[in-house]
């Protein structure tokens, strides 16, 4: 799309995007060139010279157990993520759309939990589950069952992922609420008078009526766990036990930060980088879809 | 009868009440906690070290705030609000002014490579700051803006995002309006700032409210560059609150931390959730 009517000039124009392009030339494009150029180099271990191996890096992350390993969880950690913020939230917005009266309050108290940065959700969640002074553990304790997320890999996956999904609900529960009140009412009265019950309604027309938020929202809560969620995890369990609760975006950091190994840190940006790459594609098609829809 | 059949699609009596049942259930659920969190920045250290803790609110509410925001654990709370208060505006702030400037300039103007300033800038979106933190991390130490504003903000606002927003809606408005601003002879700048700006007022206001609440939860990027306690931001700084070893954390004040974090960006979304939910579903569009 084009404006007809334009202005005429040069300098100004370029004056006017020069910040923007200046930010992103020196913040953005420098630094991920970077990333891409050392994923291919070796630095040696005192960082005065580095040696070009070429997809090296790339073969031996792809090798490396860990690396799968650390695939695995994020595959799991991302998909339980979305899972556990989606349900709940449709479950929700489908309640609150049936109240006539009254929706816009619970809306507003659902919300906060969207404003709660992930890191102090972290903590919210870690203080409610620990060992030492936990309510909830200590609770669970009480019923027999002894509740370990710092040994217990399983334990620490479930808490980040519960601590993850938690603030996402509210993030869920707009949009869904929304496409919920764009449902066409006299759609849901005809198949009402047709002897449509509540749920046989729900399944049959709201469901699919509602596939392209949902579709939507899958591919955002994706795109959510595997990179901002980091505070999540680092907060709650660092990585651990034994990596369990390691993610890709984890893995960058502790390798490149705390392990100080540039050359695999930088594959894995690249590694990262086409994933996102990949997500994007499916979110621009899926996107191009919804006009025609 | 559109009432009649209004009445036979939501459906009355139990429903409804089971309905509200199962809202309240979900909002307390959801509510937890933060309901715990406020509990214990309420009660004493020893009444939350001897399990379980209470679930009402104690009396100590002004002793855990103000010894939070006056001395802290490394650095006083307070220094730590008003740093993320400075992060957040700043990347609010910068964010909206460089993207509303080269939104105009792609729009309304026809100049060399003004493509592939677009497809730049469009790239710009598909990588956020975790991927590429290493040599970003690089750039900002080169420059010497570790420890600063400048280093927390400006590789934040390094996204298209706005840029593109604001070019959505500059393509909506009226050509009339230009025509006529080019007719009556006003420059380019004179339209932008009593014709542009003025009707992206909304936009504005809605973007403000997710960058605010974007740049004010940062974790990871304040984690890395702001070594000294002086330049901590409270959503990063609360990890460094908790001791290091076997020793037990100051949970009270830890907690008082807590909600003292998420005080100004619940205020806003909950004060602006009208822009707030209008700025969410244009930002994913």
């Amino acid at each position: 799309m084009e404006k007809r009517v334009t202005f005429r000039g040069w300098w100004l124009p370029a004056l006017l995007i020069a910040p923007q392009v200046l930010v992103s030339a020196v913040f953005f494009f420098y630094p991920a060139g970077q990333a891409i150029w050392q994923s291919l180099f070796i630095p040696d271990p005192f960082g005065l010279s580095s040696r070009f191996v070429g997809i090296g890096n790339f073969e031996f992350l792809l090798s490396d157990k860990f690396y799968r390993a650390s695939f695995g969880t994020t595959a799991v950690f991302s998909i339980l993520v979305t899972l556990c913020s989606m349900i709940p939230a449709l479950f929700l917005a489908v309640m609150a759309d049936r109240l006539i009266k009254g929706s816009g309050v619970y809306r507003t108290m659902l919300i906060w939990p969207y404003a709660v940065a992930p890191a102090i959700a972290g903590v919210l969640w870690l203080f409610m589950f620990n060992t030492r002074v936990g309510v909830v553990s200590w609770y669970l304790g009480n019923l027999g069952y002894d509740w370990n997320h710092v040994l217990n890999g399983g334990e620490a996956m479930g808490l980040v992922v519960v601590a993850s999904a938690w603030g996402r609900i509210s993030y869920n529960f707009l949009f869904f609420f929304a496409a919920l009140q764009a449902v066409p009412r006299s759609v849901i009265e005809a198949a009402a008078i047709d002897g449509a019950r509540f749920w046989k309604r729900f399944w049959t027309i709201v469901l699919p009526l509602l596939s392209p938020t949902t579709f939507f929202l899958l591919v955002v809560n994706v795109v959510y766990s595997f990179f901002e969620t980091f505070g999540v995890i680092h907060t709650i369990t660092s990585g651990g036990p034994q990596q369990s609760t390691t993610v890709l975006v984890y893995k960058v950091f502790s390798d490149g930060f705390v392990g100080q190994d540039l050359g695999s840190s930088s594959a894995q940006s690249v590694i990262l980088l086409i994933v996102v790459g990949l997500l994007t594609i499916i979110q621009f098609k899926f996107v191009e879809k919804r006009v025609h829809y | 009868m559109a009432q009649e059949i209004h009445g036979m699609v939501e459906k009355r009596g139990a429903g409804l009440w089971l309905t509200h049942v199962f809202m309240i259930l979900g909002v307390l659920v959801i509510f937890f906690p933060i309901w715990l969190a406020f509990v214990a920045s309420t009660v004493t250290q020893p009444e939350i070290v001897r399990p379980p803790m209470p679930l009402w609110p104690g009396d100590q509410l002004w002793d855990n705030y103000t010894k939070a925001l006056l001395s802290g654990v490394n650095v006083p709370v307070a220094t730590m609000l008003l740093n993320s208060l400075v992060m957040a505006i700043g990347i609010a702030v910068g964010k909206i002014v460089i993207s509303l400037l080269s939104a105009f300039a792609i729009v309304y103007f026809r100049f060399p490579g003004r493509n592939i300033f677009f497809w730049m800038i469009f790239l710009t979106l598909m990588l956020p700051v975790e991927v590429r933190i290493v040599p970003t991390y690089e750039v900002v130490a080169g420059f010497g803006m570790l420890n600063s504003y400048g280093g927390l903000i400006f590789p934040l606002i390094a996204s298209a995002t706005a840029t593109f927003l604001f070019r959505q809606f500059f393509l909506t408005i009226p050509d009339e309006l230009a025509e006529a601003a080019r007719v009556d002879g006003a420059s380019p700048m004179r339209f932008f700032w009593d014709i542009v700006v003025p009707m992206s007022r909304t936009n504005i206001a809605a973007l403000f409210v997710i960058l605010f609440i974007y740049g004010w939860n940062q974790y990871l990027w304040p984690l890395l560059i702001t070594t000294d306690p002086e330049m901590n931001t409270i959503v990063m700084g609360i990890k460094q609150m908790f001791p290091s070893g076997d020793d037990v954390a100051d949970w009270p004040v830890i907690m008082a931390t807590s909600i003292l974090a998420m005080i100004p960006p619940v205020i806003v979304v909950v004060s602006m959730q009208r822009l707030f939910i209008r700025g969410l579903v244009d930002s994913e569009k």
